[in-house]
């Protein structure tokens, strides 16, 4: 058990900077995902944690120790690969115990210790097995329990569910949260999807370019992203932007989408808007924002017509697509609601949830 | 004129005709047969003749009779190259450098091999290109530069190593080390780098990746590398032709040539009997290893 700490982290390759400057702070027991695109350093970093790649410059502790000279063996983590990297030779009690056999535990112990990881993982009956002999779900297990059997400080998961079905990746997912929740140890999980950091995380660190874009617990860089990049990367399907003006109107402040369609911003946002006014802005809003109209509209609630262009029926919901301004917009409204293609829909947008990015900073106001 | 020409655009529609598939695989198998047979008896014909002759008396072998038939078999030969004195030394030589030269082989090709594919250092990858390189020059170029060294040596130390057998321990690799390194990169490389990352944080230092890891995952490219090995050693004729002269120290097939041939007396009856004996342990070694072998020749260029 031991926290985590990454210090002005910088990692080039060649001349290439991968990592540009991270500061990470991981607490004792806490679940971390790393989430961004390809090529966001998201995996270096990880990477760097485990003593697979050298740090640049920087300093990285788990505990209390400086570790960025200490070789991988002796940082005391563990680590899940991708593509699982079982030994192919060994039979999965083989494989589970090689760490403990290498640092020479008594046989008593190390049977002992499997066999209770086994169980958390529900492997019991496969110990006798090779890997070519395991499903994809079934050698993760392996791969998680050969973690777990080295009662590590830190576990490091990176992209463990990539290679599974959707389907097994789900049933996966719930797999993991819950060997964390038996096995309370210090996580750290790289992944690109950014369902899996929401559902798994206890805060998600959004990377891009090199660099941390926000760090929050998961409803929060959902409901309150930082900068367009985690608006637009978090939540599927994605927020939509539309380019539009900061205004002073007779009633109040509006965004000005298109010519003919202004929103009123709604009170509680007047004053954190206000400075801005004039300024050109990105107006940001999710599909679930903007929904089918049902009764009275409560304050900050704004409806107007849409002509729909594309209707993807989901069947809990209903996905439609307009055009405002020459940009596609998505909203998601209830089956029943939900027009033709081509046809006319009134659409409710819930402006309370409304986001305004500053165009030059990327940043949300 | 225009329905005319209509009429001649319309044929008349015809059955199509499709042959059966599993007739058109059963005709696809008899070509392969035949062509199997026709492989197998051209290379056949020698090791089979060799056989016949062996079975003959010196008599048989001179007189006009049918070649290809036994019509007097005998044991004559085999039983006196066995019990022939020269004869089993130069087998004990043969099998002393082989097994010597394989191990010798192996232990430096895997060694090398490991680094050159695992431990990214400088001119690594060049260094990798130019083992292979070694390999494409031949023996017949080697031998001259080698036998000035060898009497530079023993000019500067006062070694002898011209006329030992035990030299060729030293020469072989020479021949054997490049190829069989350059089969362990390729399937040292197919090995996921994952592997070897999940070893390194389960605890295992380099030597313990290697023989844990490495060795055991990639057991049917060592033993493809160890039969090729073999091979070279057993069957080497320039080397121990060109660095070996006394009856004492010469090896299997440098000695059947030299001491069955008598100035223009070939002894074909005995010469053929040693070969096939000489023959018979890379043979025994490939029909138990066969599948190891090919699966280590094809595993490098599929994966690799």
């Amino acid at each position: 058990m031991a926290q985590v700490a990454l210090r002005s982290i910088v990692k080039t390759f060649d001349k290439t900077p991968a990592v540009q400057g991270i500061d990470l702070d991981i607490a004792d027991r806490e679940f971390i995902v790393l989430v961004g695109p390809s090529g966001c350093g998201k995996s270096t970093t990880l990477r760097m944690i485990a003593g697979l790649e050298e740090a640049t410059s920087g300093e990285i502790y788990i505990g209390d120790q400086l570790v960025n000279d200490v070789p991988p063996k002796d940082r005391d983590i563990a680590m899940v690969f991708q593509n699982y990297a079982l030994y192919p030779h060994m039979t999965v009690y083989e494989n589970m115990s090689f760490g403990l056999r290498l640092k020479k535990f008594p046989k008593p112990e190390i049977k002992e210790r499997v066999e209770n990881a086994a169980r958390i993982l529900d492997i019991t009956d496969l110990l006798d097995r090779r890997p070519k002999q395991l499903s994809g779900g079934q050698r993760q297990r392996v791969a998680m329990g050969r973690a777990i059997v080295r009662n590590p400080k830190v576990f490091l998961f990176d992209e463990p569910l990539s290679n599974l079905d959707a389907k097994l990746r789900v049933q996966m997912r719930t797999e993991i949260k819950k060997v964390h929740q038996k096995v309370t140890t210090t996580t750290v999980y790289v992944t690109h999807d950014q369902i899996e950091a929401m559902t798994l995380a206890d805060r998600v660190v959004v990377m891009n370019g090199g660099r941390i874009e926000q760090i929050g617990t998961p409803n929060d860089v959902y409901h309150h992203p930082k900068t367009r990049f985690v608006a637009g990367f978090i939540g599927s399907p994605a927020m939509n932007f539309i380019p539009s003006r900061l205004v002073e109107k007779n009633d109040g402040l509006a965004v000005q989408l298109s010519d003919r369609l202004s929103l009123p911003v709604p009170e509680s946002r007047v004053a954190r808007y206000r400075p801005h006014t004039g300024n050109e802005v990105i107006f940001g809003i999710r599909p679930e924002h903007l929904i089918e109209k049902r009764g009275d509209l409560p304050p900050g609630y704004v409806a107007f017509d849409v002509l729909l262009d594309v209707v993807e029926p989901m069947g809990m919901e209903t996905m439609v697509y307009f055009i405002v301004d020459g940009v596609e917009v998505c909203g998601r409204v209830n089956p029943a609601a939900a027009g033709k293609a081509g046809e006319t829909m009134p659409i409710v947008a819930d402006l309370n949830q409304m986001h305004l990015i500053d165009p030059r900073t990327d940043q949300v106001l | 004129m225009t329905t005319t020409t209509a009429q001649i655009g319309r044929p008349a529609p015809r059955a199509v005709r499709y042959g059966s598939i599993s007739r058109g695989q059963r005709r696809a198998l008899y070509w392969s047969y035949f062509f199997l047979v026709l492989f197998v008896i051209f290379f056949l014909m020698p090791p089979v003749y060799m056989l016949i002759t062996s079975l003959k008396s010196s008599a048989e072998i001179g007189a006009v009779t049918n070649p290809w038939w036994v019509y007097h078999p005998t044991l004559e030969n085999y039983t006196t190259l066995l019990t022939q004195k020269s004869f089993l030394t130069f087998f004990r030589n043969s099998a002393v450098v082989s097994v010597l030269v394989v191990s010798l082989s192996m232990v430096i090709s895997v060694l090398a091999a490991f680094s050159l594919a695992r431990m990214k250092f400088w001119g690594s990858a060049t260094l990798a290109t130019g083992v292979f390189l070694t390999y494409l020059i031949p023996d017949t170029l080697l031998f001259i530069p080698l036998f000035k060294i060898f009497a530079w040596i023993h000019d500067q130390t006062g070694i002898e190593l011209i006329n030992h057998w035990w030299v060729l321990i030293f020469l072989y690799p020479t021949l054997t080390v490049p190829f069989c390194t350059w089969i362990m990169i390729g399937y040292f490389s197919s090995i996921p780098k994952e592997l070897d990352e999940a070893a390194l944080i389960d605890g295992a230092g380099y030597m313990q990746i290697l023989t844990r890891v490495f060795i055991p995952v990639a057991l049917p490219g060592i033993i493809a590398a160890t039969i090729f090995a073999f091979t070279v050693s057993w069957a080497n004729f320039l080397y121990p032709l060109a660095f070996t002269t006394s009856e004492d120290q010469l090896v299997l097939p440098v000695g059947i040539v030299t001491t069955l041939i008598k100035g223009d007396v070939y002894n074909w009856g005995q010469i053929m009997t040693g070969a096939l004996l000489g023959a018979a342990p890379p043979l025994i070694i490939y029909a138990f290893l066969m599948d190891y072998y090919i699966a280590g020749l094809t595993a490098g260029a599929t994966k690799g």
